[in-house]
């Protein structure tokens, strides 16, 4: 696979979302490379979460193509893991019944070999598949720096100690595109500051590529290689992070709001 | 030790064979009657740790096992009789109706399971309900098969005749329903610790974030539901062989209430705390008993209109005691004590 082949990575086409009378997305096409850093930014209700909905099958679109690698995809949630996709959610939606380690191991189970009759008769290839994912949950939640925690319950964790989780819950799908749902939201600067670090590395290891939704658009504009401007529904810009601060278009729509609402936050 | 550790199906398999030993030795020591109890919670807990797997950990209610064991037990009752009939006879009979009565009970929990894994919350425990209702129903509706309210009698042998000619028949009995209890404990002990317990609890707390880390969420359900009911059908069929008969009136709606009151006292969830439901599921009614009994010397007409509902009326407020001072059941106690004890205690 050449990194310049136009094919390869995710590419939407044309997508338009309805909700009833609703246009939630309209016509909205872009491409995620591998190995590319692409954000998706917009005010409150611009349909970037719809767009990530889209891409899960969670949310069927009305109309438009989404091609995964040049072929054809209709996704569905649970085959996506299987595919090399893997998303966390808003917030930190982790299994709030489960430790630390098993909702990492969780996000691997689909690498996991045996089936349902080994696990029935505890053969000794469930053991070592079971092992093997707690292994590599261990070793997640360590470069994470919350290995500590690996077996207390999410409902006890500090939210910023839980957002890493449920990222090392996502990464534990050994991924080729993550996408991300406002990773930032609710963090501090220190922690955004190692969010930004493990975001960029991402692409290094693996040539993982990342689709990230976020308000905080210090962070897209540090991390991204591309950005994706949406305004109700439409794309109103595309392009590298200088393009899109010099873009008169989008500081007007959405950009001067922004950095307002940054400030008085 | 260490192999002990790393491989489940050893550790399990040893606990299971020294529950087993300790039970052999209690059902020796045990008069006849105590043995009919200590069989008929064995038979209860193939349901209970069945329906805490379903309840407890894939967050799916159900008010209808007490009709899932009905279809175990009718199934080994006509298994049994036409074997009998046909002159089939031997050690592998009885187990090879208990199978039967597994499988068609799966069955069952299959079809349930693919209505249940659309639903959610009242519109499934309704579902269940209804097929709590309609199967004892059905037993009237074809009566030819079932004989109705009458239920059928089953066909079991005596105790093989190399245990000796004095052999209590209540001692028989509690050894076969202890083997199919400690056999569902071991299978459904595999199946909870490893990846499918995982993966069915990760349906309970986050049906989206489940999807999303590639667990087809309905699969897991029904898997749910299927496993689930073959603990039922091999209670039920095991409550028909201790009975020797069946009617509908044995796995009335009562019965799917008190067997999920029971999994919730104990502890929703574990199969401990199923253990500890099953052994309510007996003492109970059998207290209540002893106080309406105790009544009768008192107030003969108290008595009377106590027995009957007062297994009942004690469940419940235990039930209500249960959730207020402690939602996680006598499991969900113990462990906090157990919790508490190792704190206060000296670390080695």
């Amino acid at each position: 696979m050449t990194p310049l082949d136009d094919s390869a990575g995710l590419a939407l086409h044309g997508i338009t979302v309805r909700f009833g009378g609703l246009t939630a997305l309209e016509g909205v096409s872009l491409r995620v490379p591998p190995g590319q850093v692409v954000g998706v930014i917009g005010p409150n209700g611009a349909g970037k979460t719809t767009l990530f909905n889209v891409v899960c099958g969670l949310v069927r679109p009305t109309g438009g193509t989404i091609a995964l690698d040049g072929a054809p995809l209709a996704p569905r949630p649970h085959r996506l893991a299987r595919l090399g996709i893997a998303r966390t959610l808003q917030g930190v939606g982790l299994f709030k019944g489960m430790t630390v380690l098993e909702n990492v191991m969780t996000g691997a189970g689909h690498t996991a070999r045996a089936g349902f009759l080994a696990g029935l008769l505890a053969l000794p290839r469930g053991d070592r598949d079971e092992r093997r994912l707690r292994e590599e949950a261990l070793a997640l939640l360590d470069r994470f720096g919350v290995a500590g925690h690996a077996n207390a319950l999410p409902g006890t964790l500090p939210y910023a100690v839980g957002k890493r989780v449920a990222l090392a819950r996502a990464l534990a799908a050994r991924p080729r595109l993550l996408l991300l749902d406002e990773p930032a939201g609710g963090l501090g600067a220190q922690d955004i500051e190692e969010l930004a670090e493990v975001i960029t590395s991402l692409p290094g290891d693996g040539g993982c590529a990342v689709m990230l939704v976020e308000h905080h658009v210090d962070l897209v504009m540090r991390v991204c290689g591309r950005i994706v401007v949406l305004d109700f529904g439409r794309l109103l810009a595309e392009g590298t992070p200088d393009e899109i601060r010099d873009d008169p278009a989008v500081a007007e729509a959405y950009l001067g709001a922004a950095v307002e609402e940054g400030a008085q936050a | 030790m260490n192999l002990l550790r790393s491989a489940t199906l050893l550790r399990h398999l040893a606990l299971t064979l020294l529950a087993g030993f300790a039970l052999y030795l209690l059902s020796l020591e045990l008069d006849p009657f105590r043995n009919f109890q200590l069989a008929t919670v064995a038979a209860y807990l193939c349901a209970t740790a069945g329906l805490t797997v379903l309840t407890g950990l894939s967050g799916q209610l159900s008010l209808g096992h007490g009709a899932l064991m009905a279809v175990g037990a009718y199934t080994v009752a006509l298994c049994q009789n036409t074997l009998a009939e046909h002159d089939v006879t031997g050690n592998g009979v009885l187990p090879l109706s208990l199978l039967a009565g597994v499988l068609v009970t799966m069955a069952a929990g299959f079809v349930i399971g693919l209505a249940a894994a659309r639903l959610r919350g009242p519109y499934l425990a309704g579902v269940t309900l209804a097929v709590a209702v309609a199967v004892p129903a059905a037993t009237v509706t074809f009566d030819e098969l079932f004989n109705s309210e009458q239920g059928l009698g089953v066909y079991v042998e005596p105790p093989p005749l190399s245990l000796g000619p004095y052999f209590p028949n209540e001692r028989w009995q509690a050894w076969i329903a202890l083997l199919g209890a400690l056999l569902t404990m071991l299978l459904l002990a595999n199946l909870v610790r490893g990846r499918f317990g995982r993966t069915l609890r990760a349906v309970r707390d986050d049906e989206v974030a489940a999807r999303l880390s590639g667990i087809d969420v309905a699969r897991a359900q029904v898997q749910a539901f299927v496993v689930s009911a073959a603990g039922a059908g091999l209670g039920g069929g095991l409550l028909a062989v201790l009975a020797q008969s069946v009617s509908p009136g044995a796995f009335s709606l009562t019965l799917s209430l008190f067997l999920l009151m029971a999994v919730v006292i104990g502890g929703l969830g574990s199969l401990s705390g199923a253990v500890w439901g099953a052994l309510l599921l007996v003492a109970l009614p059998d207290l209540a008993h002893q106080v309406s009994s105790g009544l009768v010397a008192s107030s003969p007409a108290a008595a009377q209109r106590l027995e009957g509902n007062l297994p009942l009326l004690v469940f419940g407020l235990t039930l209500i005691v249960v959730m207020i001072a402690m939602p996680g059941g006598v499991q969900g106690l113990l462990h906090r004590v157990t919790g508490w004890a190792r704190r206060r205690l000296p670390s080695r």
